[in-house]
């Protein structure tokens, strides 16, 4: 404890943890701005999502549950907390790793080596599915067709249905991914930004997707990104860091960015937004769409069909434009005047057109 | 001054992959050995350790919003951020939390 006292001397002052007033603080925690030590972190940050879980009733005992596992920080300290919390709590859970293969190389081939290695680090079985696999496309293949916008586009509407099939091949109950409270705080600035009125009134859910093909929650809504990069460092998890190659153009880097300015002003800011986001209440007035199935492929759709297949189509007709934005006035040739005919009946509306 | 200084959640890639950089930091012109602190420091670590996109690192004349800092083990906002004092033989740390999860 001496050559420690004369670090915390500089290091937090003669101040002890605010929990056990008997360490030396190494944290200080965005959502409290408590000063606690080590060890009571890890207990406040487990036990609090142990809360989180219980208190909305996430999980029923004897369900098959697969964590989406990216090989990052959020997926790789759900995975190890969960099956922890499982085990301590007697959740009755039979846990999984579920990963999927984009095919970005550079990136996502590295990142599934870090998802190989946790399987074993927790022993939780793995599962991989690839874009290549499941629609013929790999994104670096896409990438090269459509450019490098709206790149997140394809990759997010491919991912939640490669999900789904994923969750199908393992006859899962549940899904759950890691999804921390600066990206829901994201999310809902994101959907408001676009005027997204019906994602909007979802995004703020812990459960989503009860009334598809799989049930998806996210255990770190409440959780602070900060503390989830801390849990890591502190107990030397394993996990892959760099960022997707294609990501520098996404608009969500604009609401990330104006969050993280804003937690440093004001850390309280992201917790307030979910709540915000979770309190809003629609006009009676506005129409929001309805939904219905997909007429190519049975999926859940607001729309004829569902934005997978439209974007698939489009790929597979090299016409990189279909289902992305507003369609176009007058059309060029009549190829294309058919096709651009087609794609406006099948998108009535620009946004809040999906339902995944 | 001998200081230690990692990188990681991608923060590497801006100084040539290194992860772990041991260095040498000599103080500001004048200064005394117990007036070193942060505030110099990072300034010293983007004038001779970035060798390419200095904004994803910093922002102004603090750490980019994102990126988390710790003075041995210890997170600095628990010490005043920039006003931290560094000594000898301090490990510093610098996290990206800034990419996918």
């Amino acid at each position: 404890m001496e050559a420690g006292e004369g670090k915390s001397k500089k290091a937090g002052g003669s101040r002890l943890c605010c929990i056990c007033n008997q360490r030396r603080p190494v944290l200080k925690r965005p959502k409290t701005l408590q000063q606690i030590c080590r060890e009571c972190f890890y207990e406040v940050f487990e036990e609090e999502i142990h809360h989180v879980i219980v208190g909305n009733r996430l999980f029923k005992s004897g369900e098959r549950v697969a964590i989406g596992a990216s090989g990052g920080k959020d997926s790789t300290v759900l995975a190890y907390v969960l099956s922890e919390l499982n085990r301590r709590h007697n959740y009755g859970l039979d846990l999984f790793l579920l990963s999927i293969d984009e095919g970005i190389t550079g990136y996502r081939d590295d990142s599934l080596e870090t998802v190989k290695r946790n399987e074993v680090q927790y022993g939780l079985p793995l599962q991989i599915v690839s874009y290549k696999d499941l629609y013929g496309w790999t994104m670096d293949e896409i990438v090269k067709m459509i450019g490098l916008k709206n790149n997140c586009t394809f990759c997010g509407v491919f991912r939640r249905q490669a999900l789904d099939r994923g969750a199908a091949l393992l006859k899962l109950d549940k899904l759950v991914t890691g999804h921390n409270a600066d990206d829901i705080a994201e999310t809902v600035l994101l959907n408001i930004l676009r005027g997204d009125i019906a994602r909007l009134s979802r995004c703020t859910s812990i459960t989503t997707g009860e009334d598809g093909p799989i049930p998806r929650c996210k255990p770190f809504k409440y959780t602070y990104e900060k503390e989830i990069v801390m849990y890591a460092y502190f107990k030397k998890l394993d996990y892959f860091s760099t960022e997707c190659i294609y990501s520098p153009n996404a608009y969500r880097g604009f609401a990330r960015e104006f969050i993280k300015d804003l937690e440093r002003l004001r850390p309280r800011a992201i917790l307030d937004i979910i709540k915000s986001g979770e309190d809003f209440r629609i006009a009676t007035t506005t129409k929001m769409p309805e939904q219905g199935t997909c007429e190519r492929c049975g999926y859940i759709s607001s729309q004829k069909w569902c934005k997978a297949c439209v974007l698939l189509e489009g790929l597979n007709r090299g016409l990189p434009k279909m289902g992305i934005g507003r369609p176009r006035g007058s059309g060029n040739d009549q190829k294309d005047t058919k096709a651009r005919s087609t794609a406006k009946s099948i998108e009535s509306k620009q946004c809040g057109s999906l339902d995944f | 001054m001998q200081l230690t200084l990692e990188f990681g959640g991608g923060l590497e890639l801006l100084c040539d992959s290194e992860k772990i950089h041991k260095v040498n930091v000599d103080l500001p012109n004048g200064a005394e050995s117990d007036d070193f602190t942060m505030k110099h420091l990072l300034s010293w670590v983007r004038t001779n350790l970035i060798k390419e996109r200095p904004e994803m690192f910093m922002k102004g004349d603090t750490v980019r919003p994102g990126v988390l800092v710790l003075v041995n083990d210890c997170d600095w906002e628990l010490s005043g951020q920039l006003d931290t004092r560094i000594e000898e033989k301090d490990v510093i740390v610098f996290i990206s939390t800034l990419h996918g999860g």
